[in-house]
């Protein structure tokens, strides 16, 4: 895995560095309270890299990738999100937020704004964009994800598959370098779960780097570089793959496997 | 009838049809509403039969038994007459301008007729240029009508606050009271809810100690104890003190009517907002606030109610209202007469209930208008 040393090296400066990987997470520990969430999560995300995050529930999967971009705050250990160093330091959070867009199982849209307005709020607050440039690219991004034509109106009006693409569109408004995907079809009903799949497939073919926790296995097929596999706070196995759903080494992820593929 | 295959295939689809007769129509509406059992008719007509009679009760004083015109109370006096209105017409200049000088009347009137003209046009969601109106109402008409109401300056005759009243006064700690009591109490609700602990428990503090004091006693401590600890020679204008205790004091209302707001705001707004990078003020100003703010309109509104009608006890400190006006009218010895006490609470009352009734109206219209459908 990561090469501690490599990365104790690599400092807030390397966001010059074009070669720097997207995310560096060296030595990761959570607690919540006494409860050890995360334990020695080492973990480094060459950029244009998608990997996807499966185990069963409360192993520390969403509270990892919800660090990247400092939803939840670690308390040893260090992360480098796009050669920018994850401290306390505010400004720098926000930095690393512009860079890394998020999608949340209950898409977590505005439901008092329209579509439009979800996806030109950031880059007109966060990015100072002029209300007219924002709203072309938030009309480009819809498109993308093929709905133009809800652009005015309210989330509550649309479907579960449809505020989904929505809320992955309104990410991409921010241009980010970095989407993080946390259980994103978990909330949806059935039919729907494929067009969001879709979407960000299409997405990862444009090269973008990608972290998903899911456990939509044909996904992780299709467009994943490397699968990992958590249990109780830790990384227990990765590998690419084809290998991984073929050969599981490690006792515990044959049996998350027996039990989530029939 | 004994098919016990389980397989069932549909060949076509079934039309709409309209319900059954029985239970469309007005017919159908008034036995299902007003008619649906004996119990229902029974309470249906006493119900019709209360209202009625109350109606009528304040009909017959206020209309069919009424003086209509008169030169002073002797035919108020007379036996069985009802509402005396020819008292209100004589006495509807006070009630409205309290002791403001007669023929400085026009500067009150022209800070009404400004106030209508920033506030109507930004209650309506319809017409442009938002931003200029709200610094109109905010901005300019406070500091002109200030001006104008104290005079002193451009050559207007200065006038005590101790002479205003009326519904002058009754509008002036009303408006001023809604306008600063608003944004201290979204401070204070924020503050009560932050993580800072010192700003958390100075918030607390507050909010606990002005909702745990009756109003009574904080214009009473602001118009009588106040004095005695400032330094002597510096003295803060009496109508002043009291616009401040209002506001404090609704706003600690606030605070926790909008608390109760943000605790409704599902964490996953606040996460969505900082996962796109918005700041703390963005956040809260853009994504929270609009949302709690709604959903708590009605809580708000029946604060804004209760201060309305709390004005009144401005009376306490000798700042006389429009309710205070209208009792002080009643002594005059021309006027008195058994019916000029209850014709004078009549006015006050439906003066009073057009107003809050027009706020409540206001507010479930606006609460309508900004419904956007579903939560999440």
């Amino acid at each position: 895995m990561t090469d501690i040393a490599t990365a104790a090296t690599a400092t807030a400066k390397a966001s010059s560095d074009p070669s720097a990987p997207a995310v560096q997470m060296v030595g990761v520990n959570k607690w919540y309270g006494d409860f050890h969430v995360l334990k020695d999560i080492d973990l480094t995300v060459k950029k244009g890299e998608k990997i996807v995050i499966c185990g069963p529930s409360g192993s520390g999967k969403s509270t990892m990738i919800r660090c990247i971009n400092r939803l939840e705050e670690h308390q040893a250990g260090r992360i480098i999100v796009a050669g920018t160093e994850l401290t306390e330091d505010l400004k720098r959070i926000d930095e690393i937020r512009r860079d890394v867009g998020m999608v949340f199982q209950h898409f977590n849209l505005f439901p008092h704004l329209t579509i439009l307005e979800n996806c030109t709020l950031a880059p007109i607050w966060v990015k100072k964009m002029a209300k007219k440039d924002a709203e072309e690219i938030a009309m480009h991004y819809l498109k993308r994800v093929r709905i133009p034509e809800q652009a005015l109106k309210y989330p509550g009006q649309l479907s579960g598959g449809q505020q989904q693409r929505v809320a992955i569109a309104r990410s991409l408004c921010m241009s980010p370098k970095i989407m993080l995907f946390d259980e994103p079809t978990s909330a949806l009903d059935p039919e729907m779960v494929k067009e969001v799949l879709d979407t960000m497939v299409s997405l990862a073919n444009e090269g973008m780097t990608m972290l998903c926790v899911t456990h939509e296995m044909g996904f992780a097929r299709q467009v994943a570089d490397r699968v990992i596999f958590m249990d109780a706070g830790q990384i227990i196995e990765s590998n690419e793959p084809n290998a991984f759903f073929a050969a599981p080494q490690h006792e515990r992820t044959k049996l998350f496997l027996s039990q989530i593929l029939h | 009838m004994t098919d016990t295959s389980l397989a069932f295939v549909r060949k076509e689809l079934a039309e709409r049809r309209d319900p059954p007769s029985s239970f469309v129509g007005p017919v159908a509406w008034l036995r299902t509403n007003l008619f649906g059992s004996l119990f229902d008719a029974l309470l249906t007509v006493m119900g019709v039969a209360i209202v009625v009679s109350l109606v009528w009760s304040v009909l017959d004083f206020a209309v069919v038994r009424a003086v209509w015109s008169a030169e002073s109370g002797e035919a108020c006096r007379a036996e069985g007459v009802g509402a005396c209105w020819p008292f209100v017409e004589a006495y509807w200049k006070q009630f409205v301008y309290g002791r403001y000088p007669a023929e400085e009347r026009w500067r009150p009137t022209l800070v009404f007729v400004l106030f209508a003209a920033t506030l109507i046009p930004l209650a309506m969601p319809k017409v442009p240029y938002k931003r200029l109106n709200v610094i109109a109402f905010l901005v300019v008409m406070p500091i002109v009508s200030y001006f104008l109401l104290t005079g002193g300056i451009f050559g207007l005759v200065p006038v005590e606050t101790t002479l205003w009243g009326g519904l002058l006064v009754t509008l002036i700690v009303s408006v001023v009271g809604i306008v600063c009591s608003l944004p201290l109490g979204i401070l204070l609700a924020l503050g009560r809810r932050s993580k800072l602990p010192i700003v958390k428990m100075l918030c607390v503090v507050t909010i606990e100690f002005w909702r745990g004091v009756p109003l009574i006693t904080v214009l009473f401590m602001a118009s009588n104890m106040l004095p005695l600890f400032m330094p002597a020679g510096m003295d803060v204008d009496k109508l002043l003190r009291a616009l401040i205790g209002v506001a404090i004091f609704t706003s600690a209302y606030l605070a926790e009517t909008i608390r109760g707001g943000l605790q409704a705001i599902p964490k996953g707004q606040y996460e969505g907002a900082m996962a796109l990078g918005l700041g703390y003020w963005q956040m809260m100003g853009l994504i929270v606030m609009p949302q709690a703010l709604k959903l708590v309109i009605p809580g708000i509104v029946n604060s804004f109610i209760s201060l309305f009608k709390d004005t009144t006890l401005v009376l306490i400190v000798s700042i006389f209202d429009l309710l205070g006006m209208i009792q002080a009218s009643l002594s005059d010895p021309i006027w008195i007469s058994p019916v000029t006490g209850k014709t004078g609470y009549l006015v006050a009352a439906m003066l009073f209930w057009i107003f809050c009734f027009g706020m409540s109206r206001y507010s479930q219209w606006m609460e309508r208008r900004l419904a956007t459908g579903h939560k999440r």
